[in-house]
């Protein structure tokens, strides 16, 4: 028997039997599907997760609260670990190879203009955050010098946000307002510029961000924004160093320094390199990947099963087809081929159906936001290959046993079984 | 053309000993049509399987146009049988939702052979079924699926053709019909035919008639030629030569 004639068997059967074929592919076409898109919304967060890291410029080490001062009591939690005293006292401390320290509260509001009203992450910032902090002002400017003396209260919009509140006009100037705690404080902020698009996917958070001028706003809310002792409460200090500086001494300074002017023994705060931020970001993207991967793995596993369930069934099944095919002169070969043709057929059929539809959920959910959250997807084109080579695999190795069994079919006793 | 000499068959289940053939030896010559009689136990279906090589014999030799092929492995065993035999059994033994063509065409694809919708569909004119060509199993009567079986076996110009109770699932007068159709081959066309039967009137329609019992032949009423038989022309070799050089 030909190959070809195998194939065109193959088919056929699968054509006779199309529901129980139908529902063989099912399995298949989840687990290659589910292979493909899986892994390609884990490589889309870690791209936009390294990308955001990456975004923020070179040469930076960062001091946040800790995991433990942020859930810990006290009240404010993570409002109550860094203040801009801090970031003044590292800058005042001038080591000659820290260039430039900017400090930022963040949290979380709505903007509103006219009738637009959305979810916004507000950092509140100073002037010299743009000169640490790689910012792209695409049109207008950022908080500047005089904003902060004047304590004025100016913003600048992430190019999403623009867009989400100003649609096509002209942001610079128009009036805007962000309102916190649930609606209980509203600010009104005159716009001064709109930040370049930041990444090709719109992964990248900053795009949604509302930088704001936090003299202008701690002044007015003095009670909120200021700490007993006078100085103003921030959630994040970002310092710049020159280019190959000695990062380990710079962060054991660092730490020391802040921990003197705490006065605490262990310290409420981390100090790490960009370099460590991104290698520990890529180690949960990396997990992410490791875990959808290998659920849509098991999937693909459980498909291949049912592929070789459907084939120990159809041997059973086809007892005295067998005997007949014996009778007029197949070998065992012959056998062999017709069923291992047969699942393989199933599983090429599966694997580029799983393809189509993987490859297509993935660009449709690519961009589309569910929640707050942005959804990004990179397709890789290794998990094509892999899954769909999985699936021939598990394919042809689940032809092999039933068929294997098809051939020690006794043509005699199939004959009879009629 | 077929010499059986002392052919045994022993099935072993569970510590007993069946002898399905004991010692048998049998000659058949190119064009008899011989039937093999006897009660269900008797042996003759286990020699029917063993001549169309679904079964290996224990012991003994089977010559088939001189030519050993007791000892045959899997591979050539089934090329031989594709080629040399063709079967024709009680239930028909037809492959669901194929055309009558296609179940004609199916042992010369396990032979591939060149030119089978021609060949198929002339075994099928051969058995009457000229109009029938395009249709399945489920549209034709029990005679006519017997047809298509019979024109099965004769796609490959076989050298014997083994028919296994052909009429145990047909009525009377069919069964006659399929009866005559088999003669008409054997005189006509040079066919032979080995008949499993435990009906008289139906091994009377052959020319030699063997009754068995107990894995023995207790009965061989010896080869009577009809009258017009045709002698076949000496191409009997042809197969066995083809087979031995697919396994040298």
């Amino acid at each position: 028997m030909s190959v070809l004639d195998a194939l065109r068997i193959a088919i056929r059967a699968i054509i006779s039997n199309r529901l129980r074929s139908a529902l063989t592919l099912l399995g298949l076409i989840i687990g290659v599907s589910s292979v493909i898109a899986l892994i390609a919304v884990g490589q889309g967060t870690q791209k936009g997760i390294t990308e955001q890291i990456q975004g923020l410029g070179l040469n930076l080490i960062f001091v946040e609260p800790s995991v433990d001062a942020a859930a810990g009591g006290g009240g404010g939690g993570a409002l109550n670990v860094l203040s801009y005293g801090d970031s003044q006292a590292i800058l005042a401390n001038n080591d000659p190879e820290i260039t430039d320290v900017a400090a930022h509260l963040q949290g979380n509001g709505q903007a509103i203009a006219g009738t637009k009203d959305v979810a916004a992450e507000v950092v509140f910032t100073w002037s010299n955050y743009a000169g640490v902090v790689d910012v792209e002002v695409a049109n207008g400017v950022f908080i500047a010098p005089a904003h902060d003396e004047q304590a004025q209260l100016v913003a600048v919009l992430g190019a999403d946000m623009a867009d989400a509140l100003f649609d096509e006009s002209d942001p610079i100037g128009q009036e805007m307002r962000i309102s916190f705690f649930s609606g209980q404080v509203t600010i009104p902020f005159t716009v001064i510029g709109v930040m370049a698009h930041v990444g090709q996917d719109g992964a990248n958070v900053v795009n949604r961000q509302v930088f704001v001028g936090a003299t202008g706003l701690a002044n007015r809310f003095r009670q909120f924004f200021y700490t007993p002792d006078g100085d103003i409460r921030v959630t994040g200090i970002a310092i710049q160093t020159v280019d190959n500086a000695d990062t380990e001494r710079i962060k054991t300074q660092v730490e020391e320094l802040l921990l003197l002017r705490h006065g605490d023994a262990e310290p409420r705060f981390t100090v790490e390199s960009q370099d460590e931020l991104l290698e520990a970001a890529g180690d949960v993207a990396r997990t992410l990947s490791i875990l959808l991967g290998s659920v849509a793995g098991i999937s693909l596993l459980v498909g291949g099963i049912g592929v070789m369930n459907i084939m120990l069934v159809s041997v059973t099944e086809r007892t005295r087809e067998i005997g007949i095919r014996r009778a007029v002169g197949a070998t065992a070969r012959d056998i062999i081929l017709q069923f291992v043709t047969e699942a393989l057929a199933l599983s090429v059929i599966g694997g580029v159906a799983g393809i189509a539809i993987g490859v297509g959920v993935s660009l449709l959910v690519d961009g589309q936001s569910f929640g707050e959250e942005q959804l990004t997807t990179v397709i890789q084109a290794w998990s094509i290959f892999a899954a769909f080579g999985v699936a021939a695999g598990i394919g042809f190795l689940s032809g092999i046993y039933p068929a294997w069994r098809a051939t020690v079919v006794d043509p005699i006793a199939a004959l009879r079984n009629e | 053309m077929i010499r059986l000499e002392h052919l045994t068959k022993i099935y072993s289940t569970g510590g007993t000993e069946l002898r399905a053939l004991d010692d048998v030896s049998l000659e058949i010559e190119r064009g008899e049509f011989l039937a093999i009689m006897g009660q269900s136990g008797s042996g003759k279906s286990t020699m029917m399987n063993i001549i169309g090589m679904l079964d290996r014999p224990t012991s003994g030799t089977y010559l088939l146009s001189d030519q050993d092929v007791s000892q045959l492995d899997d591979q050539a065993r089934a090329r031989l049988r594709g080629s040399a035999f063709g079967f024709v059994f009680q239930s028909y033994s037809l492959l669901p939702r194929l055309s009558a063509l296609e179940q004609v065409e199916l042992p010369l694809i396990y032979q591939r052979t060149a030119d089978r919708r021609r060949r198929a569909a002339e075994a099928l004119v051969r058995v009457g079924l000229a109009d029938r060509i395009r249709h399945g199993p489920t549209e034709l009567s029990g005679g006519q699926q017997q047809r298509v079986a019979i024109a099965r076996s004769l796609v490959v110009n076989p050298l014997v053709l083994l028919a296994d109770e052909p009429t145990g699932a047909l009525d009377t007068a069919t069964g006659h019909e399929i009866m005559e159709l088999l003669s008409d081959l054997v005189e006509h066309q040079g066919l032979t035919v080995i008949l499993v039967t435990h009906e008289q009137e139906v091994a009377d329609y052959a020319n030699r008639t063997i009754r068995m019992r107990d894995g023995h032949i207790t009965e061989d009423s010896g080869t009577a030629p009809r009258p017009g038989s045709v002698p076949a022309e000496d191409d009997a070799v042809a197969p066995i030569e083809d087979m031995e050089q697919a396994t040298a």
